[in-house]
């Protein structure tokens, strides 16, 4: 059985090291070790799902060992995360708790996208019990509230229109202690494994980008993250994830897609975030990742956040 | 022979009502493109119905989100199928209720499709969404102001030769945010709108001749 030990921390910047462990043999069974999992964001059990499932496409379905610290425990079970778990994973461990344990800072559970009707479920539920924290802890007006729907609403719709597949999102308010001097976050994450980025702008755009072999994960992230490219010839299309950026970056928050085997981001100042990651180990499909800072003060104009490759925003 | 604008129908469509009788009366937010989708052929529908030109009033006062991916399929594919020389019936567009989180979206997906609509917009009254050039924005606000003029008024009111003020009275014609009258005036969109309010609750409405 293939050993995979899952870090202290669960989250977007340790995901790459929970994909690598899938390297070596296919067929081979994999068992996630989470005992010493100390902390988990919706990034990082969402991916982990993610993962997990892949590593379930070839081999017998992997073994799970669950969080040894009851207080991870007891927020994952919060998230959902068990309920979506227990089709990917044999779970080995204490007993889960029930999710009815005051969700207080959870904007939105792990919740499953298949089709455009979700997207709905997930505007609706936001909007009822995400409004307060949106203006009250993350001091956004009203107006801008509404736009975190927006935001929500078209990178779920990413995996309908994009993935040919269902996928998954979460999101929740958090507090950094280190980062951003003690500043309130939301954090939100959307993940499928459908055909990512590179096949599905494979048959319209690999021609105008040299040959077949040299449209790469990277060029495909460049070409739909930066220049709004999409399958579709539809002027209408492609302004989805334009928009995201975009909103994203005058909440000065960091937005990243991950495919394949490359990331793009755009980058705060306050963050370190590499802007474009190549050769990183294959995940199918697509991986978003928001990270949006509470407000200073009302009023205060966020500085641009940094693009991949010198674009004037 | 007579030429100009046919006699208007007003017709006024609550975005948010159509929103939940066309996609199974469940969604009060206009998001995906499949509920703008729906909307849009609601929309196509009962204009299809009047047969005759027509004020099409999209109004948003109910409409809390409203998403790029809805805002393209309801209001830039809606306006541009009645825009094109193939389009089935004469109609122009105006927007209302909207507030500062609807206008973005709007005006994002018009300029896509290099389209402009005139809308109500909270706290700043009519304005021109959308794609325009600033001498075009400039012409069309001063018809606004006034609802209706002739020509030289707006070449005088923008300090322009009257030929440049016809002219660009006429382009904004033809990308159907002002209406041009037979006895010569051009009329704000809004000034129509003003029409279309007074008529009773539930009535398409009857002709408008020479509203203004």
């Amino acid at each position: 059985m293939k050993l995979i030990t899952l870090p202290a921390s669960l989250d977007e910047r340790t995901f790459d090291v929970v994909a690598r462990g899938l390297d070596g043999d296919p067929g081979e069974r994999c068992l996630f070790d989470g005992s010493h999992v100390r902390w988990a964001d919706p990034y990082g059990m969402i991916g982990l799902l993610a993962v997990g499932t892949v590593a379930g496409r070839t081999a017998e379905r992997p073994v799970l060992r669950l969080p040894e610290q009851p207080d991870v425990l007891s927020y994952m079970a919060r998230m959902a995360f068990f309920e979506h778990a227990d089709p990917v994973f044999e779970a080995h461990g204490p007993v889960r708790r029930s999710r009815q344990d005051g969700p207080s800072d959870v904007l939105l559970e792990i919740t499953a996208i298949n089709s455009h009707a979700d997207v709905h479920s997930v505007v609706d539920l936001v909007n009822e019990r995400g409004m307060t924290i949106l203006t009250k802890q993350l001091n956004y007006p009203v107006r801008e509230a509404f736009q975190f729907s927006v935001v929500l609403s078209e990178v779920c719709q990413n995996i309908i229109e994009h993935a040919e597949t269902g996928g998954w999102v979460a999101t929740q308010r958090y507090t950094w202690t280190k980062r951003l001097a003690g500043r309130k976050v939301v954090v939100i994450a959307v993940m499928d494994l459908g055909v990512g980025f590179r096949q599905s702008l494979a048959s319209a755009h690999a021609a105008r980008h040299g040959e077949a072999g040299r449209f790469t994960d990277a060029s495909a992230l460049e070409a739909a993250f930066l220049h709004g490219q999409t399958r579709f010839h539809d002027p209408g299309r492609g302004q989805g994830l334009q928009q995201i950026r975009k909103q994203v970056g005058r909440w000065n928050g960091r937005v990243s897609i991950r495919s394949g085997s490359a990331r793009i981001a755009d980058v705060p100042d306050w963050d370190d975030f590499p802007p474009l990651e190549e050769n990183l180990p294959f995940v199918p499909g697509s991986q978003i990742g928001i990270i949006l800072p509470a407000r200073v003060s009302a009023g205060v104009v966020p500085e641009p956040a940094r693009v991949a490759k010198g674009e004037v925003q | 022979m007579t030429y100009g604008p046919a006699p208007m129908v007003p017709f006024e469509i609550d975005l948010s009502s159509i929103a939940r009788r066309s996609v199974a009366s469940l969604y009060s937010h206009l998001v995906t493109r499949p509920t703008g989708r729906a909307l849009r052929l609601g929309i196509e529908s009962q204009i299809g119905e009047l047969g005759a030109a027509c004020l099409s009033v999209l109004d948003f006062t109910q409409v809390v989100v409203l998403d790029y991916s809805c805002a393209d399929e309801a209001v830039a594919k809606l306006m541009q199928r009645y825009h094109g020389a193939d389009r089935p019936a004469e109609v122009y567009f105006v927007a209302r209720g909207l507030g500062e989180q609807h206008r973005e979206p709007i005006e994002a997906v018009l300029e896509r499709y290099g389209m402009a609509l005139a809308a109500e917009v909270e706290e700043s009254g009519f304005v021109l969404l959308g794609s325009a050039t600033a001498d075009e924005r400039e012409v069309w606000a001063a018809l606004e102001s006034r609802r209706a003029a002739l020509p030289p008024e707006i070449a005088q009111a923008l300090d322009v030769e009257e030929r440049e003020a016809t002219m660009l009275l006429d382009v904004l014609g033809e990308r159907r945010v002002l209406l041009r009258h037979p006895d010569g005036r051009y009329l704000a969109l809004s000034s129509l709108l003003s029409a279309t309010s007074r008529m009773p609750p539930g009535n398409g409405g009857g002709p408008i001749a020479g509203a203004a």
